[in-house]
């Protein structure tokens, strides 16, 4: 009911008036922008390059002027922005040509194909957005024996991958045949659920037609949330987990998505930046649902107008899916490297979903449905109680945040919520004993000095009193200062209101 | 309050009005067994206690200055049920009005109501009734349909003068009227030196009528047929978890395997204790009462191995005939720790 769009072929959006391309869309640190308001930019062109490591650089989505570059919303429930460069375009849509087609890719060092996919600007489009290129690593230590093609497709009412893969199969299975070719893969899986028996048989026809790819197996698995998720793919395909703390390339896997892989195709074997990408547009608030082919910085208004809505009074928006998806505030942001699905429901309905929270009755079903064996019931009586540090004892932050544990509870607790409010407040418990911490090395340090100085001042005196030795006749003299001798070894505090005003 | 939704934004439709009311369903074979066999006892027993329950947890709600919006989730009716169906067919009115009072208020609410509860309401306010009233709560009705009816439980106003006005009122003692369950049978007869085998004989006991019902005991407990139809519904629709049932139940059948072999004139046979007194009724709707039971597969089987064992003891060891509600309100006291201890193996560590 909910995939309402899986048999509509994907579409293209039109020309939008303006483009918003925000300077982070991935995970990791936020990129500079390398144009000046008024330039004139190419598609695919870099406005705005990666710093550090865990970076992808960001491309102009069209060629156009860049009318300004200031702070914009981008999809975040809290409304939060971040500089954006605004492009009007031009109508033109000229390419910017520097990076060249690549066909022999086999023939090609897989250490250039990987520059070639960083500087693209490819990013996990599942939804995570972590830069691909460092997955991509050909590592002697942690040696990729299996990649496997993620065509799960996360969450309800999206569709995005599905289409993707009956539209684009051929060259979703170059890109995963790059993608072996870069890490040295000598065998792939594509994981399909048995909801979309088109798509498999559209990957397996492909995959055939490819002699070279025998080694590329097509399963079907049975429709099951959270089985996109990495670490649940990975179990149900491997029967292997993935040690807390480690990737899966510590156990010779690497998981890409679908639309990921067409994207590292699109990259290595046109020369395209990424600039685009594949968006479900559905929810019961959308009269015309589809899957639409989006270029990144369009204004969410304009690809939902497309789509029929142009009223948003008692539509709730969501950037995702219903499981994981967060509730946007407004139509006025521009859809992102992370954007695979925008719907709009009615309120009504999203009321449905958010009732009332009833006491816990125990169920366990939460449990049951917990993908990564957590006791849900448990670690949201302890957030709610603020017992953070025994939530995180039952391993809170193992928690990845499907959902599926809210959507089981016959209480309608939004466990979810607790655990992000435990893990939020956790990380400021953190962050303060940092603080402590380092304050209480400052004390301590200051301490030392100030003895250290005491120290420092007493052997002067010593030194001076020693030059000027007092006649042996000035008995009370002598005296006095052999108290202060005393005083200045035995009790150093007394000399402390001297100690602070050297201090000041 | 729309502001701050967090996801997930779609909900899976259950809700805990529809696992009560599953319950109470499951619940209805039993209970028409029990009218048929005590007839209008029974019924009016089903009725004051539900009544009760709900009309208390509606005053003590209000009496705490709290909305008594959780009347509509059918837990204090469900209450209601569960402990009449543990109750002799007689007992006097005001103890049942007693026993319902003291099961939401003791039970329950004292504690902060749904949710809260470290015991299963019911079942707390049957031991307080045992332990305050042991002649009354023993005094098995003759039910219908077995041997010849002594007071005819299909007549209205002879059930009604009974329960409201004693066993005088229907011109008999109360002796007269009951009889002893198979299980203090067995027990009495051993404090005479009689064995177990021989002690059944002389009962007339038979494994098939225990089956069906047609025996002296609570007025839900009799029927193991139709309890056990309760509970597969409850184990299809997912309400309840096997892990407590099976083990509960698998518990004190290996037990008593295992003793009635090495000494069958001391120890019933298995069979005997599964189909005898209140223990699927405590193994299917008790002890998966899922508030006061583990929430963790693993601490489930603990807590149903537990309740075997203690169960199978207090029988054949305690001073009264009948331990599964005993077996039970110990293991919920035991939950906390057992929760905290069954965790399961969190992925990837």
């Amino acid at each position: 009911m909910s995939k309402v769009t899986d048999n509509s072929s994907i579409s293209t959006s039109l020309l939008a008036p303006v483009y918003i391309v925000p300077i982070k869309q991935h995970i990791g640190e936020v990129c500079t922008p390398i144009v000046s308001v008024g330039e004139q930019v190419f598609r695919g062109q870099k406005i705005a390059k990666s710093q550090g490591y865990v970076s992808v650089p960001v491309h102009a989505p069209t060629s156009g002027k860049v009318v300004k570059i200031e702070e914009h919303a981008i999809p975040h429930p809290s409304g939060m922005g971040l500089p954006s460069i605004f492009i009007e375009p031009d109508g033109n849509d000229t390419r910017d040509e520097s990076l060249k087609p690549i066909s022999d890719y086999r023939e090609k060092d897989p250490a250039e194909l990987r520059e070639r996919v960083r500087i693209c600007g490819v990013a996990g489009l599942g939804g995570a957005v972590f830069p691909t290129f460092i997955k991509l690593l050909k590592d002697q230590r942690n040696p990729i024996e299996t990649v496997i093609l993620n065509g799960i497709e996360c969450e309800p009412y999206l569709t995005n991958d599905h289409r993707l893969m009956i539209e684009k199969s051929k060259q979703i299975v170059t890109g995963l045949d790059i993608i072996m070719h870069m890490v040295g893969a000598k065998k792939a899986i594509v994981a399909i659920e048995d909801n979309k028996p088109d798509a498999a048989e559209a990957l397996r026809k492909a995959v055939e037609s490819q002699p070279e790819m025998k080694h590329v197996e097509v399963h079907l698995l049975p429709t099951r949330y959270p089985q996109g998720s990495e670490k649940q793919l990975i179990q149900v395909l491997t029967g292997k987990e993935i040690p807390a703390g480690k990737l899966p390339m510590h156990i010779g896997v690497l998981c890409q998505n679908v639309g990921t892989t067409w994207a590292i195709f699109d990259a290595v074997v046109r020369g395209n930046a990424l600039t685009e990408r594949f968006v479900t547009v559905s929810g019961d608030a959308v009269p015309r649902p589809g899957v639409m082919r989006v270029r990144l910085g369009t204004p969410m208004r304009f690809v939902y107008a497309q789509h029929g809505l142009d009223h948003f009074e008692n539509i709730h928006l969501l950037h995702g899916g219903p499981m994981m998806g967060e509730r946007l505030k407004g139509p006025d942001v521009p859809v992102v490297k992370s954007t695979n699905g925008l719907l709009a429901m009615h309120s009504d309905t999203m009321m449905k979903a958010h009732k009332v929270e009833q006491p816990c009755i125990r169920c366990g079903h939460c449990g049951v449905a917990c993908p990564i064996n957590l006791v849900p019931n448990l670690l949201a009586d302890q957030c709610r109680s603020d017992l953070f540090e025994k939530a995180e004892s039952y391993n809170l932050f193992d928690c990845i945040e499907c959902g599926a544990c809210s959507y089981v509870c016959p209480s309608n607790i939004p466990l979810v919520h607790y655990f992000r409010y435990g893990k939020g407040q956790l990380a400021q418990i953190s962050r303060a004993k940092g603080f402590a911490d380092a304050s209480k090395e400052r004390s301590e340090a200051r301490d030392i000095r100030i003895e250290r100085e005491k120290a420092e001042r007493a052997a002067k005196r010593k030194q001076v009193r020693a030059a000027h030795k007092p006649k042996p006749s000035d008995e009370m003299k002598t005296e006095a200062i052999k108290t202060d001798e005393k005083a200045g070894e035995e009790k150093p505090t007394d000399e402390k209101p001297e100690s602070k005003g050297s201090e000041s | 309050m729309i502001i701050n939704l967090s996801s997930p934004h779609i909900h899976g439709g259950d809700s805990v009005r529809m696992t009560m009311i599953s319950v109470i369903l499951a619940l209805m074979p039993a209970g028409i067994v029990s009218v048929y066999l005590f007839g209008w006892l029974a019924f009016m027993l089903i009725t004051l206690c539900m009544v009760t329950c709900v009309a208390t947890e509606f005053i003590v709600l209000r009496m705490m200055g709290r909305p008594a919006t959780p009347i509509g989730d059918g837990s204090a009716a469900l209450t209601g049920l569960l402990l009449a169906l543990t109750l002799p067919a007689y007992i006097p009115w005001w103890m049942v009005l007693l026993g319902s009072i003291i099961a939401i208020i003791l039970g329950k609410q004292l504690y902060g109501g749904l949710g809260y509860n470290l015991f299963n309401p019911a079942l707390a306010a049957r031991v307080i009734l045992l332990i305050s009233f042991p002649l009354n709560m023993t005094a098995w009705i003759v039910p219908m349909h077995v041997g010849a009816p002594i007071i005819d439980l299909y007549n209205f106003n002879d059930c009604f003068n009974l329960f409201l006005f004693g066993p005088e009122a229907v011109a008999r003692t109360l002796d007269a009227i009951t009889m002893a369950s198979p299980l203090g049978h067995i027990k009495t007869e051993w404090s005479q030196g009689i064995g177990v085998t021989e002690a059944l004989r002389n009962y007339d006991y038979s494994y098939l009528d225990a089956f069906l019902g047609l025996e002296a005991g609570s007025i839900g407990e009799t029927s193991a047929i139709a309890l056990l139809i309760g509970g597969i519904y409850l184990l299809a629709r997912h309400t309840i978890s096997w892990h407590i049932p099976f083990t509960y139940l698998a518990t004190v059948m290996v037990l008593a395997a295992i003793f009635n072999m090495i000494d069958p004139a001391h120890y019933a046979p298995p069979l005997f204790h599964l189909l005898a007194g209140g223990l699927i009724l405590c193994a299917f709707f008790m002890a998966t009462d899922p508030v006061s039971s583990p929430v963790t597969a693993k601490g489930r089987i603990v807590f149903g191995i537990g309740c075997g064992i203690l169960t199978w003891s207090i029988r054949t060891y305690g001073g009264y005939p009948e331990g599964a509600m005993f077996a039970v309100i110990l293991m919920n006291c035991a939950v906390p720790i057992i929760d905290h201890y069954c965790r399961p193996r969190v992925y990837g560590r």
